[in-house]
């Protein structure tokens, strides 16, 4: 629900970082902020628990600049990881511009990185939100450790895809951060459309620019 | 475009608010009142310029608000229509207009609560009605940009967060 603002000039555009508990959301948030010059980023604000868990959400507003005399802004949030505190993880999708699935690449995560994927899905609807049409990309995070699952697992776990309806998108398209792989394309008979990923060590940094700037330009794209 | 709504605020809109809000300062003796979106963003600022971070203070908000909702469903409301944050020197008010915005009033020691929510009711009233109008107005389209906000926008993105 990006609004834009003409009396003050500006657009502001939601993009939520979801996923499992201890995936590190809250980690890409820090790596923006430390990595963004002061001038283009805000205060960090972490509503979380004694022990650094997120209780709430976590919100960090990044400036774009001055475009076509529209003040743009991304404003970046996270949510609770853990089940218990879905309440907020819905409130915090609100108005969401974007997506982004931090998932947990360890092989003993997989039944959490599945049950927040479902979650995402369950939570986008009940606010009449659909994730097959809004900006959405997913991050597998922790691939440096040594029981991370293979891509190929994680693709078919949480990013299987879903058929494609329209006429006019049925014609492969490839993916342009993996060769050879495809977002759009046929597998047996039927057309199939995937969400663009991205590999990430969040812990330092790897990955973590590279999700950010693919869910933002889909997001701007959205308002053209 | 999305299975979100998007909006616009124009600058008629601003006008139109701004005049509301103008009489209400003056009648409730507030410092500020300031329009807030549900999903966190700063939409309009009237009377003294706060000091604080703006946009945080936009987000917590909307987080406020929305966990306060929440709590009304679980004991049998439909909503709380009104908050209010009570300080030593400074205290809050938020009232719901039109189930989209949020109006937070700021006062001091100038006034009391009880004036405030007096003279809240009737601007509460005047800005449902300007946001209803406002809303349904937006509803058949939604907001968009030219195209070359798109290509400088994306330029943008490759400076900030690298190309």
């Amino acid at each position: 629900m990006s609004m834009i603002n003409y009396a003050s000039r500006e657009i502001n555009c939601k993009l939520v970082y979801y996923g499992p508990g201890l995936g590190g959301k809250t980690t890409n948030l820090e790596h923006v902020y430390q990595k963004v010059a002061p001038g283009s980023r805000g205060k960090m604000i972490s509503l979380a628990t004694e022990t650094e868990r997120t209780l709430f959400f976590d919100f960090l507003p990044v400036d774009l600049g001055t475009i076509r005399g529209f003040k743009t802004r991304f404003h970046l949030y996270t949510v609770p990881g853990q089940v218990y505190y879905n309440a907020s993880r819905k409130l915090i999708l609100k108005g969401v511009d974007g997506v982004v699935f931090v998932a947990d690449s360890q092989i003993d995560r997989m039944e959490a990185n599945i049950e927040a994927m479902q979650n995402l899905y369950d939570n986008m609807s009940e606010h009449g939100y659909d994730l097959t049409t809004i900006p959405f990309v997913i991050q597998y995070n922790k691939r440096d450790l040594p029981n991370a699952a293979p891509i190929n697992d994680l693709q078919a776990s949480l990013n299987p895809g879903w058929p494609v309806e329209e006429p006019s998108k049925m014609r492969p398209m490839p993916d342009p951060q993996h060769e050879g792989e495809f977002l759009i394309q046929q597998i047996e008979g039927q057309w199939i459309e995937r969400v663009g990923y991205y590999e990430a060590v969040a812990l330092n940094g790897e990955g973590v620019f590279d999700t950010l700037k693919a869910l933002s330009k889909l997001v701007i794209k959205n308002l053209g | 475009m999305t299975g979100a709504s998007s909006w616009s605020f124009g600058e008629d809109d601003s006008r139109q608010i701004t005049a509301i809000l103008d009489e209400f300062l003056a009648q409730s003796s507030a410092r500020t009142a300031l329009i807030v979106d549900k999903a966190g963003q700063m939409v309009a600022t009237v009377g003294e310029t706060p000091t604080f971070d703006s946009t945080a203070f936009a987000s917590l908000t909307a987080a406020d608000f929305s966990a306060n909702d929440q709590l009304a469903k679980m004991i049998g409301e439909a909503e709380f229509g009104s908050l209010f944050h009570q300080g030593e020197q400074e205290s809050l008010y938020l009232a719901d207009i039109a189930g989209r915005v949020i109006l937070v009033v700021l006062f001091d020691t100038r006034t009391t609560l009880g004036l405030v929510k007096l003279r809240v009711k009737a601007t509460v009233g005047s800005l449902n009605q300007v946001f209803t109008e406002m809303l349904n107005k937006d509803a058949p389209q939604a907001p968009r940009v030219e195209t070359d906000f798109v290509d400088d926008a994306e330029d943008e993105i490759d400076r900030l967060f690298g190309g």
